[in-house]
């Protein structure tokens, strides 16, 4: 039996966090569809038809499905399932909003954040977050999975022509869930959570006004700006920016946490970047013990320093 | 309106968990045990509708062993009117939580059901999603901000890049994100008083639920543990060891 991917996409673009549930799915071994639900959404799915390894691409284009509402695209996955041996999606909000649903019509349980596949039934999972990590094994007959971005490489983006199947979807045009509206932060930076660099900041900065010394960094080294739970419950930052247990999980290249002290909370959120730099006048603060390189400075001095001389 | 919030009986946040020698499972004997802290927020939000004289009721459903009702105690303290401890051996997984629940919101009728996005033991992030599912509700996760109107209930969603309003019919499912208020700490003569309040013990039978297992729990591992590295004095120090040694840069 194949597997079915959920695509993330906003109906034009194909998000990046696609990419890795496929190698996750690659990982557990057998032929791999991947659908593309929405409305308009055509772009999206022409997008994903260029990722190299597919079989098919299913293209669900209704007006039920506009802003891809839990309540709405639950049905739809739920009537293909018949077909798969396994449905995974990223671990992202609109992962984790849809899934659970899926999961439960269909009377099985769902795995979350899945970091690593043993076999066809049996998945590594953080749990506590990240403080331990479990082997699960699924006794369900449809395994239903979410699987964190940062813990599979990202699939080739190009490279492929697999064709796309329109499956013909009459959702239901009820109103028990509508939308309102979104605000979404547009940026020119790379997504937090697949950028090849992060530049954080903490509570340390003082107010948002400083968080411009880091942007200015950023943008040298073509970084993503993150920021720490207390940067953003101090107001400096909006939440989309928060790394940590309760924000977004970062494994990137290089991790650079300015002002921040390393409360657990937000280790959990970037502890398996490759290379972690700290920055931090308090040489007490614990998160040199999980830094590669730490620098004990005013990052006020030190942050513009480092940007003129990378 | 009647509000139905769910609480779970968790480890503290502030313990740091250790995981048992054999790998069977995290050790919990002689650990601190509270509310988690997702609930607490979802209880917070109950008793403000409440205060607002937008609720009348609010039920505090717990299940898990004997030991949950200190965390119905608690919400009881907090504002809570009555408990409803669904007595298990253990704690059943996520779904069989949600036919449970389905079990006493088909009882009690709440026209809203207020959950914790997630536990922070098993991290799912998933009871409120199967619970809107098997009632065919809508649901509002990860939700930082709601407002009752019209007969609806407007919920703002933390979503990936931003926020997201949706507007849903009641009876509906919200699943609490951090931000969505702060709670308050229980008072000493609230506690006192929570003692008194109504707590009913139901079993799974009772309510018709034979809890299954779905999964097979093989091993439990600490995670890899990091090495701190080495201070560097400067930042050209810094520059050249990111350029030369870890070649990031």
């Amino acid at each position: 039996m194949a597997i079915l991917i959920i695509a993330e996409h906003d109906d034009r673009t194909l998000k990046s966090a696609t990419l890795n549930a496929v190698t996750a799915a690659a990982q557990i071994g057998a032929e791999l569809h991947l659908l593309v639900a929405g409305r308009d959404c055509r772009a999206a799915a022409g997008q994903a038809a260029r990722i190299p390894g597919l079989a098919k691409v299913l293209l669900a284009d209704d007006a039920s499905l506009a802003q891809q509402l839990a309540e709405k695209v639950s049905p739809l996955v739920v009537e293909l399932a018949k077909d798969y041996s396994h449905i995974v999606a990223p671990a992202t909000t609109s992962g984790k909003n849809l899934l659970p649903r899926v999961a439960a019509l269909l009377g099985v349980a769902q795995l979350s954040e899945v970091i690593g596949v043993e076999s066809t039934d049996t998945f590594r999972r953080p749990i506590y977050a990240g403080n331990a990590i479990a082997t699960v094994q699924s006794l369900d007959s449809v395994k239903v999975l979410t699987v964190r971005g940062s813990a599979f490489e990202p699939a080739p983006a190009e490279g492929g022509g697999t064709p796309i199947e329109s499956i013909h979807f009459a959702g239901d045009a009820g109103d028990s869930a509508r939308f309102v509206g979104e605000q979404v932060a547009v940026s020119e930076r790379p997504e937090l959570s697949s950028a090849r660099i992060v530049v954080s900041g903490g509570r340390g900065l003082g107010s948002g006004e400083s968080f411009a010394l880091l942007e200015r960094l950023a943008d040298k080294l073509g970084a993503a700006v993150g920021a720490s739970r207390a940067a953003v419950d101090a107001g400096f930052v909006p939440n989309d920016r928060q790394v940590g247990q309760t924000g977004k999980i970062v494994a990137p290249d290089l991790y650079i946490a300015v002002g921040i002290s390393g409360a657990i909370q937000h280790l959990a959120g970037m502890k398996e970047s490759k290379v972690i730099v700290a920055i931090n006048k308090d040489e007490e603060a614990p998160i040199f013990q999980v830094a590669d390189y730490g620098l004990v400075a005013d990052l006020f001095e030190a942050i513009p320093e480092l940007e003129r001389k990378l | 309106m009647k509000i139905l919030v769910t609480v779970k009986r968790v480890i503290d946040y502030n313990v740091k968990v250790r995981v048992k020698p054999d790998h069977s499972d995290v050790d919990l004997a002689n650990v601190k045990m509270a509310m988690n802290p997702f609930c607490e927020i979802a209880v917070e939000e109950a008793v403000r509708l409440k205060e607002a004289g937008l609720a009348t009721e609010i039920l505090a459903v717990s299940v898990g062993p004997k030991a949950c009702q200190e965390q119905i105690r608690t919400a009881l303290a907090l504002g809570a009117d009555r408990g409803i401890h669904i007595e298990t051996e253990d704690f059943p997984e996520s779904l069989e939580v949600a036919r449970l629940l389905a079990k006493v919101v088909e009882a009690e009728r709440p026209e809203l059901i207020i959950t914790g996005k997630q536990s922070i033991d098993s991290d799912n992030n998933q009871t409120g999603q199967m619970l809107a599912a098997l009632l065919d509700l809508p649901q509002g996760t990860f939700a930082s901000a709601l407002k009752l109107a019209d007969g609806r209930v407007e919920v703002t969603r933390e979503i990936d890049g931003g926020l997201q309003t949706l507007s849903l019919s009641l009876p509906a499912v919200v699943t609490t994100d951090l931000r969505l208020n702060e709670p308050r700490y229980a008072s000493l003569p609230n506690i006192m008083k929570a003692k008194k309040k109504p707590l009913e013990v139901r079993t799974p039978a009772e309510l018709g639920v034979q809890p299954r297992a779905h999964t097979r729990l093989l091993k439990v591992e600490a995670p890899a543990e990091r090495k701190g590295g080495i201070k560097v004095a400067s930042i050209d120090e810094l520059v050249e060891k990111l350029k030369n040694e870890a070649k990031v840069i």
